[in-house]
Parts: structure tokens; sequence; C-alpha cells
């Protein structure tokens, strides 16, 4: 549609008015864009996550086969691909990377962050995790294994983090408004 | 023991994605938009409710109105006629603006019609 559509001139002539009127400016118009997209992109995994923590046979079925699992979802986005969701626990925490390029589960996560696609993340998580986890501000303890998940174009990897304590009393939509992106690649914890 | 983290958002999940037949068109996790100004129509009407003009709610609320109005018209059962989301929501948020007096009506027709008096090729 042309940008001198009746629409795109009446967009174009309510963001001036509201310029001059000082409610906001047409960069802050772009930021939010940016923050929605932010906040929009992982809750398909976030749900999923939410999903697995409040019904047990759907989180063994994720475990046991993720790509059949999330399939009623019906979530759009991506080439179909194989899903394997990695579950952390007091045990075990799991950390996702793509060390040739940037593989990632568009359809669950939304776009992939910056510091995501950079060598140095790419290159340093699988060679020292727990120095990277750390700068991300996740210290894990000595005796917990850190697993390391390298992606490709066939496979990609979730994490399925821990449930925090003290939710017994949110259900799934709650649960899943606390389950951020960084949790679901594995720089972060809840 | 760890303190809960509860969601700080003002809306619950289903209010901000508008979910289901008011959805915005998405893909990858993200809102997709045909043309600019469909962004910057999105844009403006989330920001303004970030600021608190408004909550998400009630521009919700207008979008399901303008929405609603165009499936109980002629339009929609004309099949030449495309579902056009955005133009409702555009509809939609300047039906919002002028309830809270933001703006009115007659000031945004007087500036589109400066606007699209301009000749074309104007860079701005």
């Amino acid at each position: 549609m042309s940008e001198h559509s009746p629409q795109a001139i009446r967009a174009e002539a309510l963001e001036s008015l509201l310029i001059e009127q000082g409610l906001l400016s047409e960069s802050a118009v772009d930021e939010t864009i940016a923050l929605f997209n932010d906040r929009v992109g992982p809750l398909n995994g976030a749900r999923v996550v939410a999903k697995a923590w409040c019904d047990p046979a759907f989180k063994a079925a994720l475990l046991e086969d993720g790509t059949a699992a999330i399939e009623p979802f019906d979530f759009q986005g991506g080439e179909v691909q194989k899903l394997v969701v990695v579950e952390n626990t007091p045990e075990v925490h799991n950390a996702v990377v793509c060390t040739l390029c940037s593989c990632y589960p568009w359809a669950l996560l939304g776009l992939p962050p910056t510091w995501y696609k950079d060598p140095a993340y790419r290159s340093r998580i699988v060679r020292e995790p727990r120095k990277v986890l750390t700068e991300f501000g996740l210290d894990v303890p000595a005796g917990k294994e850190v697993r390391v998940w390298d992606s490709s174009a066939e496979v990609r990897y979730l994490v399925l983090p821990e449930r925090p304590a003290g939710t017994e009393d949110l259900d799934e939509e709650a649960l899943a408004a606390l389950v951020p992106r960084e949790a679901m690649i594995g720089v972060a914890v809840l | 023991m760890e303190e809960i983290r509860k969601p700080v958002e003002k809306e619950t999940l289903n209010e901000l994605l508008l979910d289901g037949a008011i959805a915005p068109p998405t893909a990858n996790g993200e809102v997709v938009f045909d043309a600019p100004w469909q962004g910057r129509v999105f844009g403006m009407a989330r920001l303004l409710a970030d600021q608190g003009h408004y909550t998400w709610d009630e521009f919700r609320a207008h979008l399901i109105e303008k929405i609603g109005d165009w499936d109980r018209s002629a339009a929609a059962e004309d099949p030449g006629e495309d579902y056009r989301y955005y133009d409702h929501f555009l509809a939609a948020f300047q039906a919002l603006l002028a309830e809270k007096g933001l703006l009115d009506d007659s000031q945004v027709e007087v500036r589109h019609q400066a606007f699209a008096e301009r000749p074309h090729g104007h860079d701005h």
C-alpha cells in the first residue's frame, strides 16, 4: 500500500499533530514497536513452559518429543524443524547456542537477541560456559552440571526452566508472563 | 527463599496480544506490517497507552467496535472487499484520541487535507 494512500496520509497527519502537541516523538514510536516485539516474541515459548509446569503429562510428552508436543499449538513462523526441550533441574543447568550461525526457535521465542548471534557468545559459551553465564548475572553452583546444546538447521533447543517457588497459586497465563526469553535460552533463571 | 517475580506489566498477556479476532498479523513472533504507516499507527497507539493517556483495554474496545461495524456493513459481504485490519486499527485509534480529547476529528481532517495537497515526490 502506497505511502500516498489515504490511510498513510491519515497516519502521518495524526503523528504530526501528536508530535506538535508534545505527546510523542518519532523515535519513541520506533522504540515502542521494538519493545512490543520483545515482549510478544517469547510468549509462545513462555506458554509452552507454563503448560509444562502445570500439566505433568504435557511436560513428559514435551521432553520426549518437543516437535510433536507443540504441534497442537500451531505456532507459525520458520520452517518446520525438530524441537528438543531440555529441562533444568536441581542437578543440571542447560544453555543453548548455535555455534555456526544463529539457529534459534523463532516460532517460540521471536527475534533472536543480538548477543545470541554474536561470535563471542557463540564460541565462548561452549568453551567456558560458567564464565559466560556469570557475565549474564547467573552463577551456577559448582556442584551443578552445565550442559550446552548446539543448535543447527535441523534441531532447535528450548530450555525448560525450573518453576520458581511460591507460584503454586498462579494460573498458566500468569506463569507464562513470568518467563523471559533469556531463561528459555538458558542464560537466566527465574 | 527467592522472591516471587510477579508480572509488572499493566495488562495481562491476552489483553496485550489482542487475541483472537482482533489480533494484529504476526510472523516469527513479531507484529508485521504491509506498509510503514501501519507500523507508525501501531507504535503510536502503544506508546500513548504506555504513557497512560488511556488503557490498552480502552483501545481494544474501540478496535472491537470498528471491526464489528465493518463486519455488519455491506462491505463485509462484498467478495471484492478485503478485510484490512489496519484500516480498522487506524479508525479505532482516531476515535480513541477524540474520546480522550487528545485530538479532534476536525483538526485531523485539516491536517490530512494539507498533506494530501502536497505534490507527489515531496520528501518528508
